[in-house]
């Protein structure tokens, strides 16, 4: 019974299926905002906080998170603000957008974290801050628990 | 899958050299986290190759901390190192960290400078064109309709394809980079006709007739349509290379606008149903009396203290007009002690604006003409900077948040007077 309710628990509350942009695999906690994100401009690379004025997350690190987010915006230093995260260890360890540009494509390249898009679900609604997020890039799929699994 | 034509195949297997090889790898890369499915020749190039600040340089100490190193590993993000040969494309550097001359006024040390030099040799030598601005088209690159460009710098972006006509995505460092040697970028997005069509309406119901109400109007425009593209009708009139700028600047900021339609205005908007490829669909916005002065408050949140100590201008860069227009106003007056007044241009501007008198007039008056850079750029303003004052919303929708300081958006003469007396008196009238 209770190996039961284990495996119950350890299940995903949702599998999203989307399309591979970086492939890869990755899990954390996710960092969910249905506000677009400036990169150049928008956040300090340095510590991976966003700064922008008036936004949702402002004074919050995206650093080791899962990042949830419907696009980029902005600047076209996107890439190279993301890129720099990386070098300064404070990248998100995935990420999964609705929007795809340019902006967002070239800075998971360069971020090298596996990241999806175009999702069978608006992951905006059916994540929350807080889940716990496995993203598999090559499979294209994002798999959400309401807690870490086995924590 | 991305198709490959024999030449880029060629490439890909590295008959061109190491670093065109490298950069075909990373515009491969690239090309499939877009989904395009081949990619257009480009030789129209601009973006910041190789320039980086020391931290990055120390971050790649280990294969010699140099430009070489940063080219190869950041910039082509290869997991090796190796010569970088001339570009092939036709390429420009665009804004940089620091005025070539009046970089100890921008508080910058000995080494940031050292730093800046060497770079600007290294990007001279890879035949590069230092044109050091975020207006490549007011500097001896202007594309002509129909060019497919690999350009950087959103507000340069947003008037090659609106204004002109050209095409070019919103591209980033690496995918310019890696351009450059490759002479190719993905085929998506804004190349492709399907691509340059209006997405929503913005209908225009009060006057928007100068430079500071063009540069509201982008900014509502932007925080309407996100980065979707508007189709602008209405009370809008006498267009002019600033007034896009400015626009285009505006809503490439509050939004991630790309490209726009004015109706009669613009070269792909001959009428609505042009601009639309068909009928008008999407969303419908209307920027009426209610629209402009909520568009004012916001541009003015980060507005207290009418001690105006710092006033910037030359977002995005100033062309010859505006600079003459800024001595014109500062004619006979003194930027006020407690104040100081930046105005920043490309290089190829500032030339004319030596030979007018302008640079001269502005020294006089205690302000200073500056190139290659900005505020925001540079991360440099006049030291104990509390309250800026800038006549672009572009401006004012990033300095304040990156520098900790408050901002105030008004037209150019607030702006101005606000230098010359240390007082902030703008007003929506």
């Amino acid at each position: 019974m209770s190996t039961q309710m284990d495996e119950t628990l350890e299940k995903p509350r949702v599998v999203i299926h989307g399309r591979k942009v970086v492939g890869g695999v990755a899990e954390g906690e996710a960092l969910v905002t249905k506000e677009t994100i400036s990169g150049w401009g928008g956040v300090n690379a340095m510590t991976g906080t966003i700064i922008e004025s008036r936004h949702e997350l402002k004074g919050v690190s995206f650093a080791g998170k899962v990042l949830i987010f419907p696009g980029a915006k902005g600047s076209s230093g996107w890439s190279g603000l993301f890129h720099m995260t990386r070098l300064r260890g404070t990248a998100p360890l995935a990420m999964v957008f609705n929007v795809m540009t340019t902006k967002a494509a070239l800075g998971a390249v360069v971020m090298r974290v596996p990241t999806i898009t175009e999702c069978d679900q608006d992951p905006l609604e059916v994540i929350r801050t807080g889940d716990w997020v496995r993203v598999d890039g090559d499979a294209g799929t994002i798999e959400v628990w309401s807690r870490k699994p086995g924590a | 899958m991305v198709a490959l034509t024999p030449a880029e195949q060629a490439m890909l297997e590295g008959t061109q050299g190491k670093a065109t090889q490298k950069a075909m790898e990373l515009l491969v890369r690239y090309a499939e986290a877009l989904g395009a499915e081949r990619f257009v020749e480009t030789n129209n190039v601009a973006g910041v190759p190789g320039s980086s600040p020391p931290w990055v340089k120390e971050y790649y100490a280990a294969d010699g901390g140099d430009y070489r190193a940063v080219f190869c590993r950041f910039d082509l993000d290869a997991d090796e190192v190796f010569d970088v040969p001339k570009m092939n494309a036709f390429s420009c550097h665009l804004q940089g960290g620091m005025d070539p001359e009046l970089w100890r006024e921008q508080g910058m040390d000995e080494a940031a400078f050292g730093n800046f030099k060497s770079d600007e040799g290294e990007v001279a030598g890879h035949g590069i064109q230092i044109l050091k601005t975020c207006t490549p088209y007011l500097a001896g690159n202007v594309p002509v309709m129909g060019e497919h460009c690999a350009w950087m710098e959103s507000s340069a972006v947003v008037f090659a394809n609106s204004v002109i006509g050209a095409r070019t995505n919103c591209e980033g460092r690496e995918s310019t980079s890696a351009a450059m040697l490759a002479k190719r970028i993905p085929d998506w997005g804004f190349h492709r006709d399907e691509y340059r069509r209006g997405d929503h309406s913005v209908e225009v119901a009060v006057p928007v007739d100068s430079i500071f109400e063009w540069g509201m109007l982008g900014y509502f425009v932007g925080d309407a349509v996100q980065d979707t593209i508007p189709v602008i009708t209405g009370d809008i009139s006498d267009p002019s290379l600033i007034r896009h700028k400015h626009f285009g600047a505006a809503a490439a900021s509050s939004g991630g606008v790309e490209m726009y339609h004015m109706v009669g205005i613009t070269p792909e908007a001959p009428s609505v149903e042009s601009a639309f490829g068909g009928a008008p669909r999407g969303e419908r916005f209307v920027y009426d009396q209610a629209a402009r002065r909520r568009i004012y408050e916001t541009l003015n949140s980060v507005g207290q203290s009418e001690d105006v100590d710092y006033v910037m201008l030359g977002c995005p860069h100033y062309s010859i007009e505006q600079i003459a227009q800024a001595a014109a106003l500062l004619e006979g007056r003194k930027v006020h002690e407690n104040s100081a007044l930046w105005i920043f241009t490309s290089r190829a501007v500032k030339a004319t604006a030596d030979a007018n008198g302008y640079t001269d007039t502005l020294r006089k008056a205690g302000a200073m003409l500056m190139t290659d850079t900005c505020s925001a750029i540079s991360q440099a303003i006049p030291k104990g900077t509390k309250v800026a004052a800038l006549d672009s919303a572009k401006q004012v929708h990033y300095l304040p948040a990156m520098m900790g300081i408050e901002g105030w958006y008004g037209t150019t003469q607030e702006c101005i007077d606000a230098a010359c007396t240390g007082k902030w008196k703008g007003k929506l009238s």
